[in-house]
């Protein structure tokens, strides 16, 4: 069935070594991790990621790697990694690491996925961005998962996947240095999951969370093919009293870092020590909270942004993306990203940058223009953000009249644009130290940056919603009879004009009705026609 | 017969000035009816932006202009108004001065014919004497810088009016009598939408009868033919290698023809504007410039993303034929039809698009009632054209056999 293409890739992953056929044999190693982030809201974020590395030396310009049934595609050589993720229709709330600031909105559930299988890929018809290397996709069709019960990918249980405020997968695949002189290269693989549990469906509207409140299972086992299999909770709060909340069962280590500019502390449980396991058959992280959390605004990060669709009608529109740089005193630069599908057809000529009420020229622009049902626009920009500073970015667009059969069964609902994409490295008010590949934390060394007093951060705006001008459905039966009755009108006079002749018309001299009438006015005695 | 000219000139260019400086000017150049895809000034300023940016504009879906609109508007984008104004005024100045020519070529054809004694006895009310065709030209002109459809394709600066400009011209130097002119006009034409390649058919018979030669010589057809079709293949091959790509121009066949519906196979709607031309080059082949006007108004109404300015081409040759008039059956219905379906045309558009209650089955309808209009008007005056000609051949007062007065029908 169709959910069990993708469902093969990630069996296979954690099934062995069986599954994928490579030319020589595979030295790999398999880290996987869970990060549990309390919001300030009361809400809880869960990333997941699971990292493979292979050790084999594989072509540089590009590898098919088959897991069974379904295949991944790597990037082309080393200077372009490949990576994809997918975000939501909506999302609400700041997340840990992977997106740092997501602008709040309305909640839907729905599942978005883009994760590694071949048909996946294609179908979103993405183009291959110049620098970001992240095509992302908005509102794919349901994936489910039926996973290995072990190790962290026992807790991905679809139906509670289902019920959360927010989904983002991503996969990134990318060559990586086996040792300092990078004499050697190995591939890694991060599949990363981020879902955001709603503080009042798990908790019953308190705000304490347990694994088994949200993922309906606990962790019973490591997985045997993991190298490393760990959970982290952020408890930066706890550390400032003891009063605040109370994490069941107490960690044994904690782990301590400088993340996106803030310093963090985070529990961690390990759970390839068989001390953590052998006390209770399972692992049921919780945590309470003694006293309610103050409800106080999470701090506003440097770099936040916000894109929305302005004008009237079905005819036209402007997208503009609105870019806040908070920084009190550093301007820095911003690579923005933006895929907008071919229906909306964007004219780069009314493109305008404005920061702080004057013109902002873009350092480097890269376009390529749609074509009709192949590409969409590809639009890349590394515009400069001025200190404490609102940038707007906005181009005008005409909506196109799709063929009726590329209309979906809810056409009025509207058609979905994909998040923008931004990528910056943002000044860090603290200074990291650098990322060791293979002791940091998986969510530390996904975007590492090689000095500490700036952190990457990757931002996705919203996914937007278009209305576009739909026809009446039962058109093709009209147009086909009227379009017929006029062009045979004209074939009509046409053949007639150019076909006939002129003819004096003959008086008719018999008639079968004149007669009759003759017939019955001699009846009469009335002179006859 | 200058001043007057003049007069109208100035006239028609500052009813665009004004337009163009008032807020109406951004309005009417996104109306559906004035502009198409095909034919919009914001998708040459787009692709010229292109051109800056470093993308080949036809690297998208949204340019369509051939590559010598680039060249002309490279260098003129500022002055785009003024552009469109003068070549308004250059159609203008071309069918005046053709149809002038063209006159002189009618009134000659009749005494020729009068002399030869081909006309009935009784028909002398209608022959066309040169007082009557006095004021033709000028008419012509009037029609076409003072129609409001072709007001509002200028003051959109749609690039119909540059493609209405060189039918112009070509139909100035076809009655001229200059081959070569016309073939580098005709090329020009069709190098930018390939409709007007079927008007090469009037044009060829209009030169073969105008050097005197009889067109049903195979010979002399085949060598007047070759030339004006190596013409066209020489102007065709050296804009090639001037401009890199043959034509930015393909014949959109699989997007929905925005004014005859969202029918995805319109393929066999744009054969009907190739299909006329030889049955009417059969029937007409006496009269070509009437076939010319015939053959523009079947353009514009088949053609893939019709618009005003096409059906203005057309409407500016109405007074030529204006001794038609008593022969015209629906003229008045016809009149309405066009005017009424005018009107209805933006508001409709606005209760699809804006106000979102109609739907695009209104719009639909009212496009096809316009062409309807069209068709049954082109067909009227068609009618009239072949009914004069048999008076002119038969007598005018003509009489059944037994007295009374004939009725003519077709058959």
């Amino acid at each position: 069935m169709a959910a069990a293409m993708p469902l093969a890739l990630l069996v296979l992953l954690l099934l062995g070594p069986g599954g994928w056929c490579l030319a020589e044999p595979p030295r790999d190693s398999l880290r996987e991790e869970l990060v549990i982030t309390p919001l300030p809201s009361g809400d809880v974020a869960a990333t997941f990621q699971f990292r493979t590395r292979w050790d084999s030396e594989l072509q540089r310009e590009g590898v098919w790697i088959n897991l069974g049934r379904s295949s991944v595609m790597s990037s082309q050589g080393s200077s372009a990694p490949l990576s994809t993720s997918s975000t939501p229709p909506t999302q609400s709330l700041p997340l840990p690491p992977s997106n740092p600031w997501v602008w709040p909105m309305t909640l839907t559930t729905t599942f978005c996925a883009m994760l590694c299988c071949r048909g996946r890929w294609s179908a979103p018809k993405t183009s291959p961005p110049g620098r970001s290397s992240c095509p992302v996709v908005p509102r794919a069709s349901l994936i489910s998962f039926h996973l290995l019960q072990a190790g962290l990918s026992v807790l991905l249980k679809a139906d509670r996947l289902f019920h959360t405020s927010y989904h983002s997968q991503a996969v990134h695949i990318r060559p990586v240095c086996r040792n300092a002189r990078c004499t050697s290269i190995s591939w890694e693989l991060r599949q990363t999951l981020s879902v955001v549990f709603d503080a009042f469906i798990t908790g019953q509207g308190k705000k304490d969370w347990s694994l088994f409140r949200m993922f309906s299972r606990t962790l019973t086992e490591p997985c045997p093919l993991a190298s490393e299999s760990r959970v982290y909770v952020d408890i930066t709060t706890y550390n400032q009293d003891n009063e605040t909340l109370e994490v069941h069962p107490p960690p044994t280590t904690t782990y301590q870092d400088v993340i996106l500019g803030t310093r963090k502390t985070y529990a961690i449980y390990d759970l390839l020590d068989t001390a953590m396991i052998n006390n209770s058959r399972n692992l049921n992280i919780q945590l309470k909270w003694k006293r309610p959390p103050e409800n106080e605004a999470p701090p506003v990060p440097f770099l936040h942004a916000q894109r929305y669709v302005s004008g009237y009608g079905l005819q036209k529109g402007e997208l503009s993306t609105l870019l806040y740089n908070t920084h009190p005193y550093r301007a820095f630069p911003v690579l923005l990203l933006d895929t907008v599908p071919w229906y909306l057809r964007l004219y780069v000529h009314t493109l305008t940058i404005t920061s702080k009420g004057k013109e902002n020229k873009p350092s480097y622009i890269h376009y390529q223009p749609a074509q009709d049902r192949l590409q969409p626009h590809l639009l890349e920009m590394l515009i400069q953000l001025p200190a404490n500073s609102v940038t707007k970015v906005s181009i005008q667009f005409e909506r196109a009249l799709l063929k009726w059969t590329e209309y979906t069964p809810d056409p009025n609902h509207g058609f979905y644009v994909s998040p923008s994409v931004l990528s910056a490295l943002v000044p860090s008010m603290v200074a990291a130290k650098p990322v060791d590949w293979e002791e940091s934390p998986l969510f530390n060394s996904l975007f590492p940056v090689s000095d500490g007093s700036n952190y990457f951060v990757r931002l996705y705006t919203e996914p937007l919603l278009v209305n576009l001008p739909t026809p009446d459905f039962s058109m093709p039966y009209n147009v086909i009879c009227l379009t017929c009755t006029v062009v045979a009108v004209c074939y009509g006079s046409f053949y007639n004009l150019l076909t006939r002749t002129f003819h004096i018309e003959e008086p008719r001299t018999g008639g079968l009705a004149k007669r009759l009438a003759n017939l019955i006015r001699r009846a009469r005695g009335v002179p006859p026609l | 017969m200058a001043a007057p000219l003049v007069l109208v000139l100035v006239v028609a260019v500052t009813v665009r000035a004004a337009l163009f400086r008032s807020s109406l000017a951004e309005f009417i150049s996104e109306r559906v009816e004035v502009v198409s895809p095909l034919s919009s000034w914001k998708r040459v300023v787009e692709g010229l932006s292109l051109l800056d940016l470093g993308v080949s504009p036809y690297s998208g879906a949204v340019f369509h202009e051939t590559p010598l609109i680039i060249y002309l508007f490279h260098f003129l984008i500022d002055y785009a108004e003024l552009v469109f104004m003068i070549t308004d005024a250059l159609t203008a100045i071309a069918l005046y001065f053709a149809i002038q020519d063209f006159n002189k070529v009618v009134f000659k054809k009749q005494k020729l014919l009068l002399e030869l004694d081909q006309y009935a006895p009784d028909v002398a009310e209608l022959i066309r004497t040169p007082m009557e065709m006095r004021y033709i030209p000028l008419k012509v002109a009037l029609f076409y810088l003072l129609n409001p459809y072709t007001i509002l394709s200028c003051v959109a600066k749609s690039t119909c009016a540059i493609n209405n400009t060189l039918i112009a011209f070509f139909i100035l130097t076809t009655i001229k009598g200059s081959a070569f002119l016309s073939a580098i006009f005709l090329a020009l034409a069709t190098y930018q939408s390939l409709y007007p390649l079927t008007l090469f058919v009037p044009g060829l018979l209009y030169l073969l009868q105008t050097r005197h030669i009889n067109p049903n010589s195979a010979a002399a057809v085949h060598t007047c033919e070759n030339e004006e079709q190596s013409l066209l293949d020489l102007f065709l091959g050296v804009c090639h290698d001037v401009c890199g790509k043959p034509s930015g121009n393909h014949l959109p066949l699989l997007l929905p023809s925005q004014l005859l519906g969202f029918h995805p196979r319109s393929l066999w709607l744009y054969i009907n504007v190739f299909f006329y031309t030889i049955p009417l080059a059969i029937k007409l082949k006496e009269h070509p410039i009437f076939f010319m006007f015939i053959q523009i108004a079947v353009i514009a109404i088949f053609k893939s993303y019709p618009t005003v300015g096409d059906v203005a081409l057309y409407m500016a040759f109405f007074p030529v034929w204006n001794h038609l008039y008593r022969f015209l059956r629906n003229i008045f219905v016809l009149t309405c039809i066009i005017i009424v379906c005018s009107l209805l045309f933006p508001v409709l558009w606005h209760l699809w698009i804006y106000a979102g209650s109609a739907n695009s089955n209104f719009f639909y309808a009212i496009t096809l009632t316009f062409n309807v209009g069209q068709i049954l008007l082109i067909s009227d005056y068609f009618y009239a054209f072949l009914r004069r000609e048999y008076y002119l051949t038969h007598g005018l007062y003509l009489t059944a056999k037994d007295g009374t007065e004939a009725m003519l029908v077709l058959k």
